[in-house]
């Protein structure tokens, strides 16, 4: 008996409060977004496998690149590690029955899907073009594709996140099991939290500034338009403030989950514990203060530039933090390199370009030559495809055999987890060559003597591909075939692993009592010896 | 399996102590009541930031715009909105009370604080359409047929320029901004409305529910968190009304 057999039909998953069937519900919708937005990625590589604009028409790109980004922001990346690994285990890591709000949590994946559905059917009756970034006056007087029903997607979705990370916060506040003291806690929790904060008290300043841009289109007052009065400045004020600290809520969660896979496959506590738990804190704070990097050539006053600049290069301070503690913690441990460890090292390796990248372009005098260019288009898919794909697809692998109850199996996906690490750099990496050459981001057509390096890229692209849709055939292969887990076969020693797989409905058979430190190899050997002798 | 993490086997004793409205999950009816407030004063910490980004808005058009932002609050009536101001305070004292006869298991003191909060939540917006209509009538509507002869000539609107006679006319480019002014204040006050209107349903459904005898059997945990809504809600004003409708009187 387990919460996936407990009980049946179609109904018992529609109207579950079990914060494990969410997140396989979420698990399931965001996996068929990433696709959808993985599509529109390939047509992009597509049509700029050439110089000229020939697969399509440049306003239909628009609305391809477009669409690419709403859905892989706001229905993949945002949603990815919280809403399924985050749903699913940080009820289980604090030692709860389910988390505080369990009806707010089934509200948020339905939630979820209505943006979805309005999001699809704006993408079926003509789609948007105005970037996923809204930007003004562009999306409120210019143009006249579905800015409305786009906006109201997003401005749901929101919402969903919205629920999600104040669940998450109640939770990791209220329902810890006695002797879970905060710095107990796994740093998979730790991640959560930061990016819960955000994500509370950032999306809601997202939702007024869609409103604004909605009432503007609908009433045409001129709040953003400057021929009115208004000031697009402020839109971009407003938009940033989430969207900024957004790209926070999409890392943080990745890197809580690298920090669980570094500990166990080398078999260590991880480096700096404290240090890593208050990073987290720390990217979440400096987050909120960084937003106007993105307004450096949009005439912001020379001293707003100063100051975000100099903010802007204080956040990389905790994310190297954490990337040295990580490398601290494999030294003189015992590596392994299952296929989670493998995608850790690819995070690793990838987020540290694509977070150093970053500091060229919080450098002002940098930006203004870097920006709008497919230097920004690399340096941010080396930190969400890279980095936030990464640790999703590691942390998926690493706690399939919990969620399922069967192992993956092992040599393929170790393929997988290299040929994606080998079409992402074939991917991206030339596009930070193109960005300092100077090719323009948003563009369907481009100068005859960029087109070797996108070649490259779009070749890249096809092995991206693949990767991506191997695990998706060998996790679906696994669920029947696949080698019965156990319950701990990484001998981790989480209280996740402690239970049995798939757990129970009500994740313990009775609350935990905790009395050790998080990451203590040495406490999960002593378990081992007591039962061997009990059992002797 | 571990007995330090006391997974061992143990019956369910422990359940059949709770009362009956506590869900599966908490272990104690502290812990639930604890876990549901802290939510909500999170769910309102969003509302701020919601509502933040409108107050921001508000403040940088009124420093560029400042005349035009006078003029235009002139438009709106200290009467109603002090009489508004009123009704929304009255209410969040007889929702207080409540909450407290909930707390007390005073059933019928309940569903009267509950009715008596509802009638003066519907009063307000009932004061609201007087206002907005007026503003319909003037043709200062943002966006429908928007007129600025009030701004450009204040005589032109002799029931405004008595009460402020030293008004002078505007250019017609600041007065044009009028209108923004006019936006922020039906985005903000609708917005605000928007909320009283979700706060009345819910107050319906409460008091239905009263009636039936929830509440008053020692879980108060939903009326509490109303509560907090409510007052909340209340306190927006609070901060509209002198933004809106005082600050430029003198």
């Amino acid at each position: 008996m387990n919460y996936l057999t407990k009980e049946n039909g179609l109904l018992s998953w529609l109207l579950t409060g079990d914060h494990k069937r969410i997140a396989i519900l979420y698990l399931i919708s965001i996996s068929f977004f990433f696709f959808v937005g993985g599509s529109l990625a390939g047509l992009i590589r597509l049509e700029l496998l050439t110089p000229q604009s020939d697969l399509m028409a440049t306003d239909t790109y628009n609305k391809v690149f477009s669409m690419h980004g709403i859905i892989m922001v706001f229905f993949f990346l945002v949603p990815s590690v919280p809403a399924t690994i985050g749903n699913f285990f940080i009820p289980m890591m604090v030692g709860a029955k389910d988390l505080a709000l369990p009806k707010i949590n089934l509200l948020s994946w339905y939630l979820y899907i209505a943006a979805g559905i309005l999001a699809l059917y704006t993408m079926a009756s003509g789609g948007v073009d105005t970037g996923w970034t809204f930007t003004t006056p562009l999306s409120t007087h210019y143009v006249n594709t579905h800015v409305l029903t786009t906006g109201m997607a997003v401005f749901i979705a929101g919402f969903s996140s919205i629920f999600t990370g104040l669940n998450f916060i109640v939770t990791i506040h209220k329902m810890r099991a006695p002797g879970m003291t905060w710095f107990r806690l796994p740093l998979f929790v730790w991640a959560h939290y930061a990016a819960s904060i955000l994500m509370v008290l950032g999306t809601p300043v997202l939702a007024i500034a869609i409103v604004l841009v909605a009432l503007e289109r609908t009433v045409g007052i001129g709040v953003f338009d400057p021929t009115k009065g208004g000031d697009p400045l402020l839109f971009q004020h407003l938009f940033w403030f989430y969207s900024h600290p957004a790209v926070y809520i999409m890392i943080l969660p990745g890197m809580g989950v690298i920090s669980e896979v570094v500990s166990t496959f080398s078999r260590k506590r991880v480096f700096g514990y404290t240090a890593v738990a208050f990073s987290s804190v720390a990217i979440a704070v400096f987050g909120f203060f960084v937003w106007a990097h993105h307004m450096f050539i949009m005439g912001i006053s020379n001293y707003a530039v100063l100051i975000f600049s100099l903010l802007t290069m204080l956040v990389a301070v905790p994310s190297a933090i954490k990337i040295f503690n990580w490398a601290f913690t494999l030294y003189k441990g015992s590596i392994t390199f299952e296929t989670p460890m493998l995608y850790a090292f690819g995070f690793m390796g990838l987020f540290t370009i694509g977070g150093m990248t970053g500091v060229f372009l919080g450098a002002s005098g940098t930006d203004i030559h870097l920006t709008e260019t497919y230097f920004i288009v690399a340096h941010f898919h080396f930190v969400m495809v890279g980095g936030m794909l990464m640790a999703f697809l590691s942390g998926i692998h690493f706690w399939w055999p919990k969620m399922t109850g069967r192992m993956y199996p092992e040599k393929i996906s170790q393929l997988a987890a290299v040929v994606t690490f080998i079409g992402f750099n074939l991917t991206f990496f030339p596009q930070f060559i193109l960005g300092t050459l100077g090719m323009p981001r948003r563009y369907a057509s481009y100068p005859p003597e960029f087109q070797i390096l996108n070649v490259f890229s779009t070749a890249g692209a096809s092995v991206l591909g693949v990767g991506y849709l191997l695990p998706v055939l060998y996790l679906t292969w696994s669920l029947k075939y696949g080698e019965i887990a156990g319950n701990n076969p990484w001998q981790a020693t989480g209280l996740e692993w402690q239970v049995q797989s798939p757990p129970l409905t009500e994740n313990f058979p009775e609350i935990p009592i905790v009395d050790h430190e998080a990451y203590d190899y040495e406490w999960l050997e002593n378990q081992k010896e007591k039962e061997v002798a009990s059992v002797g | 399996m571990s007995d330090s993490t006391a997974i061992a086997h143990g019956t369910a004793e422990a359940h059949h102590e709770h009362p009956p409205y506590q869900r599966h999950h908490f272990e104690t009816i502290a812990q639930q009541n604890d876990a549901t407030n802290f939510a909500m004063w999170l769910f309102l910490l969003t509302e701020i930031m919601f509502f933040g980004g409108l107050f921001t808005a508000y403040l940088i058009y009124r420093n560029w715009y400042y005349p035009a932002f006078v003029a235009a609050s002139h438009q709106l009536d200290i009467f109603w909105g002090s009489l508004n101001t009123l009704l929304l305070i009255t209410s969040s004292f007889t929702m207080a009370m409540g909450v407290w006869c909930a707390e007390l298991r005073k059933k019928s003191g309940l569903v009267l604080c509950l009715v008596l909060t509802f009638i003066l939540g519907l009063g307000f917006l009932g004061v609201k359409t007087v206002e907005y209509r007026e503003k319909w009538e003037k043709h200062h509507i943002p966006g429908l047929h928007y007129s600025v002869s009030s701004f450009v000539d204040p005589a032109s609107d002799p029931e405004v320029h008595d009460k402020y006679p030293k008004d002078q006319p505007l250019a017609l480019d600041m007065a044009r901004h009028t209108e923004l002014y006019f936006f922020l204040y039906f985005a903000m006050t609708g917005m605000h409305a928007v909320h009283m209107i979700i706060g009345i349903a819910i107050l319906a459904f409460m008091i239905a529910k009263a009636q039936a005898g929830a509440y008053t059997t020692g879980h108060v945990t939903f009326v509490e968190n109303f509560g907090l809504y409510w007052h909340f809600v209340d306190i927006v004003w609070i901060f509209l009304f002198p933004l809106l409708y005082l600050i430029s009187r003198h």
